[in-house]
């Protein structure tokens, strides 16, 4: 039996590079022995993407991207497809995990330095990734057309209106209409379903293999490859990827199914933030809802979007609005550069950082929070302040990060 | 390092949690909501086919889904459909869309979903909270909604009632009894707005049934993947 399946692999290494590719990323990628609790969410993203694009195919097997069968064509899913509610649950759900998961993936990077050199393209194609499922929701949230899916997109269309001169061309050339119509639906759902997930993909495979190019960063923030075995090449902290990792990441997967499964069968609207109570009423073009607010993961932008209430500098408020909400999320690509401390990990690194990053997670909870709000004079002022803060975290950073008290790294990795 | 971990574990646990604030001002009664209890829901059902269903549809839904809730499909034809319709229809609104605008001013809205976007305490104080008002156009007027389309189609169980205005305390005082007592009508709409959250999700029992089943297996998943685990890192450290 192992002989016909040793002459079955030597059959293929001869046609395809199997084993040798087995080995560099998985049996022989060597991976430090300390990741701890913020190292599962790389893999659970994975993970997410995967149930995104399965649950994604049987839902467009139902859906019909029609202004008028949208909606009725989700809720015949809900109802009359063979467990459709459980494909519907499990994607809407999904997109939601997938930004807890890529938001708590980002703040590891944040903590222990992932994106210092030799990183930074890494955490570029990672910010890539980041701005490609951005759109996959918001092309995606598009699709059931109720209230909130139409002037959300109302929205956010409006704001490639702000931009000067081209604005308004670039918004009608978007639409494939003069407003929010069954135009933008099917085009939308072309980008959703094909454009987007293809790019995604490869921007997936480019970040994985410029992960095992560098290798992985670890809590302590020192790289592994200075310190090799001088007989067999091997990193004295590494560990083989496989099987031990793939064995912990078992774990993770299992425990993150329990908290996943808990909210499909059981909280699947999840008190309005994932699935919003007004997107139960179908897309009524003529009736402006009183309150329209985005789904959780893009309110704190939103409420940076809002928080700019007056011109200034010769700049319009909406379009301040614009550069604040799109600057708020490109300026993460900086961070290789901004931070100029001579360690990486939060666990050397001095008080001012550990304060910033604080403040920095205060800022984006309160936003986010604000951004689900009514405006209100004291909600956008205190929109206006924490707006504030969170640019401060990164404007600020090579001045705090350079003058802060580091402590020495260590050598070798710590327990 | 174990703080940060606990502190945003906390912050992502709470956070969905801290339910939109409610729009009107009237605070809402409880609705009582049990969609395990088939005997509430086939008296909402029969109810909803004769007062809402006239003029309001509720076309995602087909007659025979019904089944779900203890109905024979001979039943379902019995109790249920009244237009001649087959038993594998939608339930659709006897009035169409046009006649609607012209005779309430909007097409009255479908009710498939309306549990879900409105909530069940809401339509259960809405339904009870119309009251007499000259100043409108159907006589009727609501202390959830003001100035609805709807007239109060259900005054004749309820009886008329009648706003009264103490200060900031607004209350209605029942001023003609209907046909049925206060406690009656209370149950009657009760099992009305039961009716409409189960119509609003229909398969919401077989999801929380399969739940159950799918964590006990993760759970039994995670105690073997655990066990796993330790036995293949027992070289390291």
């Amino acid at each position: 039996m192992s002989n016909i399946f040793n002459s079955m692999i030597e059959w293929i290494d001869k046609r395809f590079p199997l084993t040798s590719n087995w080995k560099a990323h998985l049996s022989e990628y060597y991976a430090p022995k300390n990741f701890n609790f913020w190292y599962f969410f790389g893999s659970l993203a994975l993970l997410v993407l995967v149930n995104q694009l399965i649950t994604g195919i049987f839902l467009t097997m139902n859906y019909k991207p029609d202004a008028s069968q949208a909606f009725a064509s989700v809720e015949y899913i809900m109802r009359d497809v063979d467990y459709g509610w459980l494909i519907r649950y499990m994607h809407s759900t999904g997109a939601s995990m997938f930004f807890v998961v890529v938001y708590l993936h980002m703040f590891r990077g944040m903590l222990y330095g992932s994106y210092r050199k030799p990183r930074e393209l890494l955490w570029l194609v990672g910010m890539c990734i980041f701005f490609v499922l951005m759109s996959l929701a918001f092309t995606g949230y598009i699709l059931p057309w109720g209230q909130m899916s139409y002037w959300g997109a109302q929205v956010i269309v409006s704001m490639f209106g702000a931009i000067p001169a081209i604005g308004e061309t670039l918004q009608q050339w978007l639409l494939g209409d003069f407003t929010l119509s069954d135009a933008a639906l099917n085009r939308f759902f072309a980008y959703h379903v094909v454009t987007l997930p293809l790019v995604l993909l490869v921007l997936v495979f480019v970040h994985i293999l410029a992960l095992h190019e560098t290798g992985s960063n670890n809590p302590d923030g020192i790289e592994i490859k200075e310190n090799k075995n001088p007989s067999t090449g091997i990193p004295v902290d590494g560990i083989p990827f496989h099987p031990y990792y793939t064995v912990k990441d078992i774990v993770g997967v299992v425990v993150f199914l329990i908290v996943f499964c808990g909210i499909i069968f059981f909280a699947p609207e999840m008190g309005g933030y994932f699935l919003e109570y007004n997107n139960f009423i179908p897309a009524n073009t003529l009736q402006t809802p009183d309150h329209i607010a985005p789904v959780w993961y893009f309110t704190p932008y939103y409420s940076m979007l809002r928080a700019v209430t007056v011109n200034f500098l010769g700049i319009d408020a909406k379009l301040w609005g614009v550069i604040l909400m799109a600057g708020s999320v490109v300026i993460f690509c900086f961070l290789p550069w901004l931070d100029r401390s001579p360690v990486k990990s939060v666990r050397y690194k001095g008080p001012y950082f550990k304060i910033a990053l604080t403040l920095f997670v205060i800022s984006f909870f309160v936003l986010g929070w604000l951004g689900t709000k009514s405006p209100t004079p004291l909600y956008t002022l205190l929109a206006q302040i924490f707006t504030v803060i969170y640019f401060a975290f990164f404007v600020l950073m090579p001045w705090y990060s350079k003058i802060d008290k580091t402590k020495p790294e260590p050598k070798r990795l710590q327990e | 390092m174990k703080k940060i971990t606990i502190v945003a574990i906390l912050i992502l646990c709470i956070a969905p949690f801290s339910v939109y604030a409610a729009e009107s001002g009237m605070p809402l009664e409880r609705a009582p909501v049990d969609i395990a209890d088939n005997a509430s829901l086939q008296r909402g059902a029969e109810s909803f086919v004769n007062f809402c269903l006239t003029c309001h549809g509720a076309s995602y839904m087909r007659y025979n889904r019904h089944r779900d809730i203890g109905y024979t499909n001979e039943e379902i034809l019995e109790k249920m459909v009244h237009t001649g319709q087959k038993v594998g229809d939608l339930m659709l609104s006897a009035m169409r869309k046009k006649e609607g605008e012209e005779w309430f001013g909007v097409a009255p809205p479908d009710l498939s979903v309306i549990a879900r976007s409105r909530g069940a305490d809401w339509l259960y104080t809405y339904l009870k909270a119309f009251y007499r008002d000259d100043a409108t156009g159907t006589g009727w007027n609501n202390l959830v909604f003001d100035r609805a389309a709807m007239p109060h189609v259900l005054y004749q169980l309820q009886g008329e009632q009648k706003l009264e205005v103490n200060g900031d305390q607004k209350s209605l005082i029942l001023e003609k009894p209907g046909k049925m007592t206060p406690a009656e009508f209370d149950k009657f709409v009760g099992d009305l707005v039961n009716y409409m959250v189960y119509l609003g999700e229909p398969h919401a029992n077989a999801r929380k049934e399969l739940g159950v089943k799918v964590i006990l297996f993760l759970l039994g998943m995670l105690a073997l993947s655990y066990f796993l685990k330790k036995e293949y890192w027992r070289d390291i450290h």
